[in-house]
């Protein structure tokens, strides 16, 4: 049973590899906050795996609860930092429109 | 009163998440609890009128969370099909909802059920009406039936 | 009950999956969210459900309930934050006017 579990998370890696893709190559700002918005929740799958391979799941699992929590914090203030700015579309020079609206 | 429930429920979550039980750990649970809902406690806005219909709106909401996971699992599956077909045949579009619920929190509800069903995000409330964008033309007419509005005002008896 | 477990978890790596090629394929931002966003709820709530059955599996000692609880607790918040995220998200968008993306016949 621990080998697929090994199997599960090296699956979960290649996924995040894959979206990475996205986050490097998306063509505006919000398409890379959603990018690693998905790592994150992938991640937090994978550290809570990690605790059932190595048999640690109590301490694995605070650290997977951390990480959720951070993953969402940062994701609202990227979102509410970038609302109302004209510098999402690539290409626009100017901020125009700010505080929403 | 919300200060009672805000200190149960985090001194639960204290005693969940520590999973130790002598003395030091709960007296300091306790101590951090209190110390959290005093400086929280202008952030959570009590309910206008409490009254005896909060128990049957519980039991009515547990009822609905079946409901929901299993239209959610459905329309997953319908985002699935979408993604792995080859042509990808999505339409998307922005629609506008109007809705008649009234209250916040059954506003709320629906705004996240809405969000949560794939094929539909909730954007914004602008005066009572939804701005929706939605994926493909199905998903639009489900949300257009009104049905899953008939159940979240059944919850909060604002029919 | 090890093998229910087993089911769970492949579903939910199966949702994972079509999430990620959504999030590759689709044409434009918003189209993307609907892959992401909820996708990821789905295989998230699921894969960690298949954890906690099978975490039960060798017998119902209290510490083992205890460490259910804790998976469950997680997969309920990721379950009620990340719509609130995606909607987030897509408000932003719209106050910055991003274009969604049409389909030829219909855009002029």
């Amino acid at each position: 049973m621990e080998s697929f579990f090994i199997y599960i998370a090296m699956f979960l890696c290649l996924l995040v590899i894959l979206a990475l893709y996205r986050g490097i190559a998306g063509p505006t700002v919000l398409d890379r906050i959603i990018s690693i918005s998905a790592i994150g929740t992938k991640t937090t799958i994978i550290l809570a795996l990690m605790g059932f391979i190595y048999k640690r799941s109590d301490m694995f699992l605070d650290i997977a609860l951390a990480y959720a929590f951070l993953n969402f914090i940062a994701t609202l203030a990227a979102a509410k930092f970038f609302r109302g700015r004209k510098s999402i579309i690539p290409g626009s020079r100017y901020i125009k429109n700010r505080g929403g609206k | 009163m919300k200060h009672i429930i805000l200190f149960s429920v985090l001194y639960l979550h204290w005693i969940i998440w520590s999973g130790k039980f002598d003395a030091f750990h709960l007296s300091l649970g306790i101590i951090s609890s209190a110390f959290v809902t005093f400086m929280s406690h202008g952030l959570f806005i009590e309910r206008k009128k409490v009254s005896t219909k909060i128990i049957a709106e519980s039991i009515r909401f547990i009822k609905y969370v079946p409901w929901l996971l299993y239209q959610i699992i459905l329309s997953n599956i319908h985002v699935a099909s979408l993604v792995l077909s080859p042509k990808m045949p999505i339409e998307p579009k922005i629609i506008k909802y109007k809705t008649k619920l009234k209250s916040d929190i059954a506003l709320v509800t629906f705004a996240n059920s809405i969000t949560l069903t794939p094929g539909t995000i909730t954007a914004d409330i602008i005066d009572g009406e939804y701005i929706v964008h939605t994926l493909s033309r199905k998903v639009a007419d489900d949300l257009m039936s009104g049905e899953m509005e008939d159940k979240v005002a059944d919850i909060f008896d604002e029919a | 009950m090890a093998v229910l477990a087993v089911i769970f978890i492949v579903t939910g790596v199966f949702f994972f999956t079509t999430a990620t090629i959504g999030l590759l394929r689709f044409p434009d931002f918003y189209t993307r969210m609907h892959a992401a966003g909820k996708g990821d709820t789905l295989g998230a709530f699921l894969t960690l459900a298949g954890l906690a059955l099978y975490n039960l599996h060798h017998g119902f000692s209290f510490d083992a309930i205890l460490i259910s609880i804790k998976i469950l607790l997680i997969a309920l918040f990721i379950f009620i934050v990340n719509p609130t995220a995606t909607h987030a998200i897509t408000k932003a968008a719209l106050n910055c006017d991003v274009k969604p993306w049409e389909k030829k016949e219909t855009s002029k």
